[in-house]
């Protein structure tokens, strides 16, 4: 496999409602701010790729739209996909695997504030049996959560600690949406949404933009002296008829660890595209993270745009590896329903 | 054959989904204008085009439009079709025109109605002006101008609008 490297990540602030400004009027600023830090432009890019959902902005070929925030002319290649922008950036590994394309740019956008995110994510599960019944995206979470408590997978302390660390968490995050500190008391003073899921176990409707830039062995150093490296990188999906599935554990998961040669690697530092309180201490149990600082951003609790979510917890991991001296970080991002679909980054700094 | 075996074609499942449409900062700006009568383009700080409507970046150049051009409701059609065929909840009776209208000094064009004017007259190139609805009836719409209607210059050669890089 060719060496890749993250050179550049740069994150919009997350906002409860962005109001009057539109999806391209949240992206400008997060791809400029990521060619001025590394002090190039779009001519310096090979291949472009979005993530973005068409159904958020309730506009067909929405994401077309989004295009309108990056220099075109002259023609460039570019694709999109319509998944978290983390996906975007597996794509752009490819082409660069593939030869195509010796640099990236992936960018992710999302406003959840204009319409029913509740009702929107239903629309992602089977047309004729599941989306019909309009299954909401906290519901379906806390049939997963319920099963991880019965299971004793998970305790509900751990739920609790989720959430308070998460917003301890959040002062690393100068992007955060939620910031405020909370204890026992207000957590338990909140009313259930989907039992055993209340509002604060759910992440907040968000409305931002991430971009990043990865480049080729032979590029990165161009643009960087501190490239962190992608030294894996898997993605697996499970059936999408939740009956079929063992919410109580993840085979995927687990078969893209041994894919990716997790068990040998001492981790200094993760992020985790963990939108609901139970699905943290879950995947730490998984991945073998007990006693890795996990989620130091804060995470989705504080701040979850969605299509942008799972690329900040790759861009929050690199950060972090840039900004301290760690060597290896693992970032995970996830779509659908009851973490149906998962990505594991494994990154590198060079010593 | 029994219930059970009778192929089923289709089966339906509505979506009805509700959204706050937000038109963007840019687009706020330009329509706030166009409620007071008034066209006022966008252009770009880079290469200099000037979009009318704006949508609040320069798509050539990825950047901001944040220069506000003023422009007058004159311009010039650049394509039109006759329309033949009623479309359902369109009150506007067919045979009508459609046209992409160039405005002076605006480097993309916008669709819009052409009247007061016999169809076989009407041709690529022509001098046209927008009719606007009685004052008390503005909003924040394009549908402000009822109409453009042809006016008395010499046609223009819509070759020479193609829009040069500076």
């Amino acid at each position: 496999m060719k060496r890749v490297a993250i050179v550049g990540y740069a994150q919009h602030p997350i906002l409860k409602n962005a109001g009057a400004l539109n999806e391209v009027e949240l992206i400008m600023p997060v791809v400029h701010q990521l060619f001025n830090d590394l002090g190039i432009s779009q001519q310096d890019i090979d291949f472009t790729c979005s993530g973005s959902c068409d159904y958020l902005q309730g506009a067909a070929f929405a994401f077309v739209e989004g295009l309108s925030a990056i220099q075109t002319n002259p023609p460039i290649k570019e694709s999109h996909v319509e998944m978290d922008a983390a996906w975007a950036m597996y794509e752009s590994m490819l082409k660069i695997q593939m030869g195509d394309a010796e640099t990236a740019l992936i960018y992710g956008f999302g406003k959840s504030s204009p319409g029913d995110l509740d009702a929107i994510i239903s629309l992602q599960m089977d047309p004729y049996y599941i989306s019909p019944l309009w299954p909401d995206r906290v519901s379906l979470a806390a049939l997963q959560a319920r099963v991880l408590l019965d299971q004793n997978v998970i305790t509900s302390e751990q739920m609790l600690a989720s959430v308070i660390e998460a917003r301890a968490n959040s002062k690393n995050n100068k992007n955060a949406l939620i910031t405020d500190l909370i204890d026992e008391s207000v957590y338990l003073k909140n009313a259930m949404v989907s039992s055993p899921l209340n509002k604060l176990d759910c992440p907040p409707i968000s409305d931002g933009s991430s971009a990043m830039i990865i480049a080729s062995e032979e590029k990165a150093y161009e643009f960087t002296d501190h490239p962190i490296w992608i030294e894996g990188i898997d993605h697996r999906i499970e059936s999408s008829n939740l009956g079929s599935r063992n919410l109580a554990t993840s085979n995927t998961l687990q078969a893209s660890m041994n894919q990716l040669n997790l068990k040998n690697i001492k981790f200094d530092v993760a992020e985790l595209h963990t939108q609901f309180s139970h699905e943290l201490p879950f995947l730490k149990s998984l991945l073998n993270l007990q006693d890795v600082p996990t989620n130091l951003s804060g995470g989705p609790l504080v701040g979850n745009v969605m299509m942008c979510a799972g690329l900040d917890a790759i861009g929050k991991t690199y950060e972090s590896l840039k900004d301290n001296q760690f060597t290896h970080g693992l970032a995970h991002a996830t779509s659908g329903p009851c973490l149906q679909h998962n990505m594991l980054v494994h990154l590198e700094a060079q010593k | 054959m029994s219930a059970e075996d009778t192929p089923k074609d289709y089966s339906e499942s509505p979506i009805n989904l509700e959204y706050f449409y937000t038109a963007g900062s840019a687009t706020t700006r330009f329509l706030n204008q166009v409620k007071e009568g008034n066209i006022v383009g966008q252009g770009c700080p880079k290469c200099k085009a000037v979009y009318v409507p704006p949508r609040g970046s320069c798509p050539r150049c990825g950047v901001a439009t944040d220069i506000e051009v003023p422009l007058t409701d004159k311009g010039c059609i650049e394509s039109f079709t006759v329309v033949h065929i009623p479309i359902p909840g369109n009150p506007i009776v067919p045979p009508y025109v459609c046209a992409m209208i160039r405005l002076d000094g605006a480097n993309i064009s916008f669709l819009h109605l052409i009247q007061d004017v016999e169809i076989e007259n009407i041709r690529i190139g022509m001098r046209i002006q927008a009719v606007w609805k009685p004052k008390e009836e503005w909003t924040h719409s394009l549908e402000n101008i009822k109409w453009f209607a042809p006016i008395d210059e010499p046609d223009v050669d819509v070759a020479t609008l193609r829009f040069e890089e500076s």
